[in-house]
């Protein structure tokens, strides 16, 4: 099946099966390797890719879902001129959050998405919107730490 | 940043023509410097740009060594942070061996500690080496020179590093070149000095083994038995031919199951469900995890082997005649390590050989179990160390297990073709190698004033090392010394002490967990303190105090982060909280934990750790690995188990296998407690106290003591 996707504002023509997941088009023919495999099955939020602004689970989203669509990847963050998303990176790094560092683009794919709908968020609202992101280095407490401060700097 | 290199350009930077200064220690021990490296194995490589390259040879699965060793480097060479980059090194276990291990691997919080002198040196070396080169062209004393941030200088004299490797590398090292006295460190001790991987962690460019794609290279996951020990008799791969992309189906000739050859990973994974296969499963584990309990419990009470010179008997009695006692059994679950990264390798074709592409974590085995595998001569094999997307003990395996199977799949289409091995999140939850299940009993008997007078304790668990390479080592008379760590060595005073041991025997492969036996046994030493805190009431902090000797130095230091904790925490007697503290990988932290609860309902709302690991390398470094062990720790307490049901596993995937997520993860604070020791492990040590720190708080608010894990097997829910 003939699928057009605009992936980080570049448009790419593909042919691939309508059901494959979205994550492997990512991954294994564009070559996109930030946006990680870490369960297949939406349960950990490694995968986590912006389909039109939006976080969705890319190892559980058929390629055709996504057709038309404008998806942005970590690597699409840089240099995207999106403020949000600058902060966050930025905040990330001022934390040194990482740690083996497999989870983490999933996890600034999901923090970006919380911070466009929710600018200032409460403890609460950062444990609900980021539960679907699983670190099994156990980064959460700098993770939570690295939106606020995000989050401040954008409401300074 | 790219800490990736493959072995020969490695080794021939050196005479691609610019100028470069290479420092090592050569195979006699002792410190080499030049522009080759042939014979030394250079830790540190400075170009002519002045950029300082610190080869590291342990890999890096989030514990920090990339940026640990650096410092050390860093700090002796004062060099400019910002312009200093970690590197892998090449599989080598003459020149990159762990001198903890004696061979080249990273485990048991080792890295720092076995790095600490060598690294330092070989930076202090090559920073005496460009200052005598300095001294030489600006006609100045060497003691006239000074270096700050990467730049020499003497009255006007100016220059960077890259100014002089071309003269220091024709210079000899001193062969004991001064280090610095801690005083005078700039970058150890740095409070906040930035990970050396953190941007390449943000931007999606650090590369991990999963993120290798090659020309012409074959996706391959395996088929692998239902049970574990089962054998592959036959398979019929008519339906998988369907898929588009798949390639082929082999049987791996160890009869361990089904290569599945696919041009993409879906592909791959698509196929294999459409495979059949018939699998001989006589000599596979067919018990149910309620079972292997029971089996484990039965043999728990005629110990095989004794670890203490008080015999098993004579403790018995003493305790049977004692006034009062406390006993308790403990049941601990297999445990899946589930990194972020499932298990995944690349195997490439080279002019003369293989090379290996992977998060390495044991190259020593690997390097030579896949040699052996392909027939073909050691050197013939290359190692590229990537990021591994986290391990916690699994990439470490004394079997090599995912190389031999990635090895037989490459080896199937001739050594032809670039091969890559993927586990799903299913392989890795169901694949085995998980921590050991293990069943405890303890017998303490008090006499009247409340003091211990003996205490009978009995372990059983199937061993990790027997019948590994390592059994040498760390097997004396039949135990395992993985698992009586913490209980038979506990640093508290215990008069009359046996511990039994008994090896379970199962076809469940078994491997060390993140601090490996101390996961369950400071769990049960911990919670029986805790117990004997209740039942004698006296404060806990109090009695393990009573329990140490400080004229003893381990016992002095526990008692020390003991103090540290209670003084974090502003731990007062009669305060509904829980307390641990427990000795592991020659690191000491202490634990005090604050819960809240509903009913059943618990939140575990924070944890205030102390740790004492000597010198403290990296402050944030140490802090992040209390936060992460804490967090490991506790999501495996609170609700993780693997099961068995007529030997297959229960559990598939995160859905039922739950780690801990965001808003479990309770607020942390971390003391560093001041030291000038040689610096310790952390990548292990906070795991094995903080599940008893928790225990012990749900038992002083709920009233529950928890003795068969997780915590949620007695109705416990965490919210």
């Amino acid at each position: 099946m003939a699928i057009q996707l605009t992936i980080n504002d570049q448009l790419h023509h593909l042919d691939v099966a309508p059901d494959t997941p979205l994550l492997w088009v990512i991954r294994d023919q564009l070559e996109l390797t930030g946006t990680k495999f870490g369960c297949g099955v939406a349960s950990c939020g490694a995968c986590t890719v912006h389909l039109n602004g939006t976080p969705i689970r890319s190892c559980v989203t058929p390629i055709s879902v996504a057709a038309g669509g404008e998806i942005r990847t970590v690597e699409g963050l840089e240099g995207s001129g999106d403020p949000i998303a600058e902060a966050v990176q930025q905040a990330w790094g001022e934390k040194d959050v990482v740690q083996c560092g497999y989870c983490q683009s999933g996890q600034i794919m999901s923090a970006v998405g919380l911070l466009k709908e929710t600018p200032n968020p409460s403890d609460e609202q950062i444990d609900s919107y980021m539960s679907g992101n699983v670190c099994r280095c156990a980064t959460y407490v700098r993770v939570k730490d690295a939106i606020k401060t995000a989050s401040d700097k954008l409401e300074g | 940043m790219s800490v990736a290199i493959s072995r020969r350009n490695f080794l021939k930077a050196g005479a691609s023509g610019a100028a470069v200064l290479l420092v090592g220690i050569n195979p006699r021990g002792a410190l080499a410097a030049g522009q080759q490296s042939t014979e030394f194995n250079p830790f540190v490589r400075i170009d002519a740009d002045g950029m300082v390259t610190v080869i590291i040879k342990h890999f890096e699965m989030g514990q920090g060594t990339t940026t640990g060793l650096t410092t050390l480097v860093a700090e002796e060479l004062d060099a400019d942070w910002s312009r200093v980059k970690p590197q892998f090194a090449p599989s080598d276990n003459a020149k990159y061996k762990n001198l903890a291990f004696g061979s080249q691997g990273t485990g048991g919080s080792t890295a720092i500690a076995n790095s600490f002198m060598q690294y330092r040196q070989a930076g202090a070396a090559a920073r005496e080496l460009l200052v005598k080169a300095a001294a030489r062209v600006w006609q100045v004393a060497p003691q006239q020179i000074r270096v700050e941030k990467g730049v020499l200088s003497a009255g006007n004299h100016r220059g960077s590093f890259g100014d002089f490797v071309e003269l220091a590398a024709g210079m000899e090292p001193n062969p004991e070149p001064i280090l610095k006295s801690p005083e005078q460190f700039q970058l150890i001790g740095k409070q906040k000095l930035p990970r050396k991987d953190s941007k390449a962690k943000t931007n999606g460019s650090a590369r991990f083994a999963m993120d290798v794609k090659l020309p012409g290279m074959r996706y391959v996951v395996i088929l692998r038995a239902p049970k574990f020990g089962g054998k592959l008799i036959d398979f019929d791969a008519s339906q998988a031919t369907k898929i588009s992309g798949f390639v082929d189906a082999k049987a791996l000739p160890n009869a361990a199951g089904v290569a599945v050859y696919a041009e993409n990973t879906w592909a791959a994974l698509q196929a294999r469900n459409a495979i059949q296969a018939q699998w001989d499963l006589s000599g596979a584990e067919q018990r149910s995890s309620d079972q292997l309990v029971a089996d484990h419990r039965a043999v728990n009470q005629s110990p095989q082997h004794q670890a203490k010179s008080d015999g098993t008997e004579q403790v018995a009695a003493l305790v049977d005649a004692a006034p009062r006692r406390i006993e308790a059994e403990f049941s601990f679950p297999f445990l899946a390590h589930a990194p972020m990264e499932p298990l995944v390798c690349v195997f490439e074709p080279t002019a003369n050989g293989v090379r290996v592409l992977d998060g390495c974590q044991f190259p020593a085995i690997a390097h030579g179990t896949i040699a052996a595998v392909l027939q073909l001569k050691p050197e013939q094999v290359e190692i590229e160390t990537l990021y591994a997307g986290g391990s916690f003990g699994r990439r470490a395996t004394p079997t090599a297990d995912y190389h031999v199977e990635a090895a037989l799949a490459y080896a199937l289409l001739g050594q032809k073709l670039p091969v890559k091995l993927i586990w799903s999140r299913e392989d890795d939850i169901r694949g085995g190698y998980y921590r050991p299940m293990a069943q405890h009993r303890a017998s303490i008997g008090l006499d009247e004033n409340g003091q211990i007078i003996g205490w009978d304790h009995r372990i059983t668990a199937k061993s990790i090392l027997i019948g590994s390479p390592f059994e040498s080592v760390m097997v004396h008379n039949g135990i395992d010394h993985t698992t009586i760590e913490g209980v038979a060595d506990s640093l508290y005073t215990l008069p009359k002490m046996s511990v039994g041991v008994t090896n379970f025997e199962t076809p469940v492969p078994v491997l060390w967990w993140r601090s490996v036996g101390h996961t369950h046994n400071a769990y049960v030493i911990e919670s029986l303190i805790d117990m004997l805190a209740h039942e004698t009431e006296r404060d806990p902090v109090e009695l393990r105090l009573s329990l140490l000797d400080r004229s003893h130095k381990e016992q002095a230091r526990l008692a020390g982060v003991i103090e540290a904790a209670r003084d974090l925490a502003d731990w007062k007697p009669g305060q509904k909280r829980g307390f641990a503290a427990h000795y592991s990988f020659n690191t000491f932290v202490a634990v005090v934990a604050d819960v809240s609860a509903d009913g059943d309902k618990v939140h575990v709302d924070k944890l205030h750790i102390a740790v004492d690991c000597g010198v403290a390398i990296n402050p944030d470094v140490i802090r992040a690995q209390m936060e992460g062990g804490a967090g490991f720790g506790l999501g495996a307490v609170m609700r993780n188990a693997i099961t068995l049901q007529d030997g297959e596993v229960v559990q598939s995937n995160f859905p039922d296998y739950q780690p801990l997520r965001m808003a479990d993860m309770p607020a942390i604070e971390v003391r560093i407690v001041s030291s000038n020791e040689a610096p310790t492990g952390v990548g292990e040590p906070g795991v094995p106290p903080t599940g008893p720190a928790v225990a012990n708080a749900i038992f002083a608010v709920t009233g529950k003591r928890i003795l068969d894990l997780p915590m949620t097997n007695s109705g416990l829910s965490f919210v």
